[in-house]
């Protein structure tokens, strides 16, 4: 039972990889649209491969609703790689939606979730629309076929084989098949999606009893089957087997004087039959995965393959290319071995220490080895730390799959971008980005965004876009998700906030201050309750998700032009480069990232301000000082003197600032220790660390540790709105 | 907590003793993992006056309290012969900062008394109760209330 439900989830994790290449097969195809460029074969090939894949693993399982959507789809994808059905942008609209019923159905199918009957019923109709759109042309499907037949069926449109009487396919399989795992009742059941059949065991070539072989399977079958599919569909349920077993199948044409069960039957064409029994190995080392499709192309002279053989070969390689290989591994093993690492790192600083500490002369051979240890506990962490990166590709398409629901429910159309697509962030990370993306760009869509009338009336474009952006920036992971719609509304925003009791009503509040009052618990602007917000989950949720990733999130909105929600997250939870400070007599760590330059200016460069607040010049720009034992209450008073040592920082939104530090020690990569686990969140403080010395040090969160700013300072300027909107 | 239940089954509760101020303390040693002599602590900005900071304890990142300063005692002057009690209580790693572990006694849990009522608040919410012992009053105490409360995810 465990090894069935083993196998199961390895389906399902299979499952997400193809449907990951199939938004990417889908994604490209609508950039070569764009582009106005010709489609491209073996990205439709690799569509179609991924729809089939899936229809394949699910008919296993049983999970007919998936199959028989699988299928559909499959029939679409068909005709457009067969070129008879043109590409236009409006099919990929189908094609997208389809793919989204798709990982819904999986999805179903992955919680046991009953799928309603007619789930996925209109984008099914869609699909059959467009096929019955498109186009036959005699000539180029000939050109399309290796060896032309006179009873292929193919040009044919749907329900033309029908009218001439049921196939009669010859089943037998071979030992292998079963010791494969596969059972010839899943292919029969995967048959009967296709059309009525009728199925009859055929004894004849039972041996005698001594002469038996249990393990081996002596019957075959006789399968009569009535169905509007082309030959090619039933020979696509036996692709999986293809090689252990043989398989005839007479056409109603070229067996019409043998009704059903006759004796005389002449196999069909030699070829496919003697070489899908003969088929290489490659084709069943990897069932599902690029090498089946493509050895069965060239095997079967009846299937209208549409790639020739020779490009047939060339897509073996770029699918070689393109297919890593990859291990599963338990999270749990990688996060032991991140830990271990850390404790190598420290271990090394230790080590380091010690030896300055015995004061043993450093000889070239020593503090080579001393140096080359160092280098490779670097490049073992940075190893480990690879592991669990991960691009944020699966997210970002699931979330265009989430802004596509939107945007039907909203009634809207949207287009959805994304950038940075390769970006790569903690896996845990990403986990937990889920809900509050799904959020802000249900948000987006939802409010964010006006009607069509609105957007023309605003002299705007009718479609409406929702950007997706990740990037790295100073050791962080920022992720921005950016609509052009109206901007925040600040009138309804505050008048809103006064009514609900939020905020007093003789508040004045400049406006990245009111637009930060959708991050208060229990606000919601929207004037009617939709399907896709109005939930009870507000922005402040979104927030503390935020907060929980050691993450802060940030709102800026130009009226008429849109808003844009940014989130900044540390990149990884485990390790950073720092400079080790002395700030009051108290060693400190600050992230090298967020330092842009350290400078100890001369007293002609400190000027003050009014409200006690002193600046410094730097190449004509003058940046607000921070003293760091001041905002830690290691001082009683802010020390701006010139003894000290300035780090200028930059937040998030570019805003400079110069932390003064008493003394500058070291450079060096430190294991990142949680503080919140034994003791709780420390404003200004990221988490903390273990010096060479054994002794704790913490790490400064630069961004908190400057909004602490005693608030005699004044607060800090709002962000600047970014140069990219319009 | 449930701690106490957790223990009530038993004949015994055994029970670490120590000296905080010139008052004698104990701790179920359930809670106890280890005990180790003072470091120094690295400071902590914003904490309260009862958190000494926080070491390293093989790795983990562990808060010190100092355990008179939490009782409402006068603050301890910290010297080298101070110890720590590092007790885990749920998923919190803690050390406490006393003047001398004493023993380890085991006791009926009859032999627990109620804490006297007209002890002054804080006493209330730190002591479960009171056992006499050789003249002496043992005080136990409720380890999770004297634990400094999780920034942000205060504990119920």
């Amino acid at each position: 039972m465990s090894t069935l439900n083993d196998i199961r989830q390895m389906f399902f994790q299979e499952c997400e990889e193809l449907l990951e290449a199939l938004d990417d097969g889908l994604e490209l195809l609508r950039d070569s649209l764009d582009d106005g460029q010709e489609m491209d074969l073996e990205t439709i090939n690799a569509v179609f491969r991924s729809v089939h894949s899936i229809k394949g693993g699910a008919a296993a399982f049983g999970l007919e609703a998936l199959v028989r959507f699988a299928h559909r789809f499959e029939t679409t994808l068909d005709d457009l790689r067969a070129g008879r059905l043109p590409l236009t942008s409006d099919v990929l609209e189908v094609c997208l939606r389809a793919a989204d019923q798709l990982a819904e159905l999986v999805a179903a199918g992955r919680d046991d979730r009953d799928v309603a009957a007619d789930a996925g019923a209109a984008v099914i109709e869609k699909l059959a629309a467009l096929s019955d759109t498109k186009i036959v042309t005699e000539a180029e499907e000939d050109s399309y076929v290796p060896v032309p037949m006179s009873f292929d069926p193919l040009p044919l449109e749907f329900g033309s084989v029908a009218d001439d009487g049921p196939l009669t396919l010859r089943f037998q399989a071979q030992k292998r098949l079963f010791t494969n795992g596969n059972d010839p009742v899943h292919l029969f059941r995967e048959l009967s999606v296709l059309g009525q059949i009728k199925v009859q065991i055929d004894p004849k070539s039972v041996p005698e009893f001594d002469q038996l072989d249990p393990t081996d399977c002596a019957l075959s079958w006789l399968i009569l089957m009535e169905t509007s599919e082309p030959v090619e569909s039933i020979w696509e349920v036996f692709d999986f087997v293809d090689g252990l077993c043989t398989l005839e199948i007479d056409t109603p044409k070229d067996a019409s004087a043998l009704p059903s069960s006759s004796q005389t039957h002449v196999p069909l064409p030699d070829a496919g039959l003697s070489a899908s029994a003969a088929a290489p190995e490659v084709s069943r080392l990897d069932p599902i995965g690029t090498g089946s499709e493509v050895s069965l192309g060239a095997q079967r002279p009846e299937s209208q393959s549409p790639v020739p053989e020779k490009s047939a070969k060339s897509e073996t390689c770029a699918g070689a290319a393109t297919a890593k290989a990859t291990v599963r591994v338990d999270l749990d093993q990688v996060d032991r071995l991140i830990n271990v690492v850390g404790e190598l790192v420290i271990n090394q600083a230790v080590l380091t220490q010690c030896i300055k500490a015995a004061e043993i002369p450093m000889t070239t051979g020593l503090s080579a080895s001393l140096d080359e240890f160092m280098a490779l506990a670097r490049e073992i962490q940075e190893g480990v730390m690879a592991i669990r990166a991960q691009s944020v590709k699966p997210l970002f398409q699931r979330m265009a799959r989430i802004a596509r629901e939107a945007a039907d429910l909203a009634g809207k159309s949207v287009r959805f971008e994304t950038e940075g697509e390769a970006t790569e962030v903690d896996k845990t990370v990403i986990e937990r980005l889920v809900d509050p993306l799904t959020h802000i760009i249900r948000n987006a869509v939802d409010h964010g965004l006006e009607t069509e009338e609105q957007r023309r009336a605003a002299g705007k474009t009718d479609i409406g876009t929702v950007t997706l952006r990740a990037a790295h920036r100073s050791g962080r992971v920022l992720i921005d998700v950016t609509d052009n719609g109206a901007g925040i509304n600040r009138r309804r925003v505050l008048s809103i906030a006064i009514e609900k009791g939020l905020v007093p009503p003789d508040v004045v509040l400049s406006d990245p201050e009111i637009d930060k009052l959708l991050f208060l618990p229990g606000f919601s602007t929207a004037p009617t309750v939709t399907d896709l917000s109005g939930r009870g989950v507000g922005m402040d949720v979104v927030r503390s998700a935020i907060q929980k990733l050691g993450g802060r999130i940030n709102i800026t909105s130009t009226s008429g032009a849109g808003t844009t929600m940014s989130i900044s997250l540390p990149l990884t939870l485990a390790v950073l480069d720092g400079m080790v400070v002395d700030v009051a007599g108290q060693t400190m760590v600050v992230p090298i990232a967020t330092i842009v330059e350290t400078i100890r200016p001369v007293p002609g460069d400190l000027h003050r301000l009014a409200g006690g607040m002193t600046v410094v010049s730097v190449r004509d720009r003058f940046i607000p000082i921070v003293d760091l034992g001041y905002v830690f209450q290691f001082r009683d008073d802010p020390s701006t003197s010139t003894d000290l040592v300035y780090l200028l920082v930059e937040s998030d939104h570019e805003q400079m600032w110069a932390l003064a530090v008493d003394r500058i020690h070291d450079q060096r990569q430190v294991v990142i220790k949680g503080l919140e686990g034994n003791y709780g969140h420390v404003t200004g403080v990221a988490a903390a660390t273990i010096l060479g010395d054994g002794k704790v040090a913490l790490i400064i969160d630069p961004e908190e540790a400057v909004q602490r700013t005693p608030s005699d300072m004044p607060p800090p300027t709002s962000p600047r709105i970014e140069e990219n909107r319009q | 907590m449930t701690a106490a239940e957790d223990v009530t089954i038993e004949d015994e509760r055994e029970l670490v003793t120590f000296r905080v101020g010139d008052q004698d303390f104990c701790i179920d040693i359930i809670h106890v993992r280890e005990i180790r002599g003072w470091t120094p602590a690295t400071v902590l900005p914003h904490a309260p006056d009862y958190v000494l900071g926080v070491i390293n304890l093989r790795g983990a990142i562990v808060p010190i309290v100092d355990l008179a300063r939490r009782l409402g005692l006068p603050k301890t002057d910290l010297g080298d012969r101070h110890v720590i009690v590092i007790a885990v209580v749920a998923e919190q790693t803690v050390g406490f900062l006393v003047d001398a572990v004493a023993d380890i006694i085991g006791v009926a849990p009859k032999l627990i008394q109620p804490t006297p009522d007209i002890t002054a608040q804080t006493t209330r919410m730190f002591i479960q109760g009171v056992i006499a012992l050789e003249q002496r009053m043992l005080r136990l105490i409720d380890i999770s209330a004297v634990l400094p409360p999780l920034v942000k995810e205060a504990s119920a």
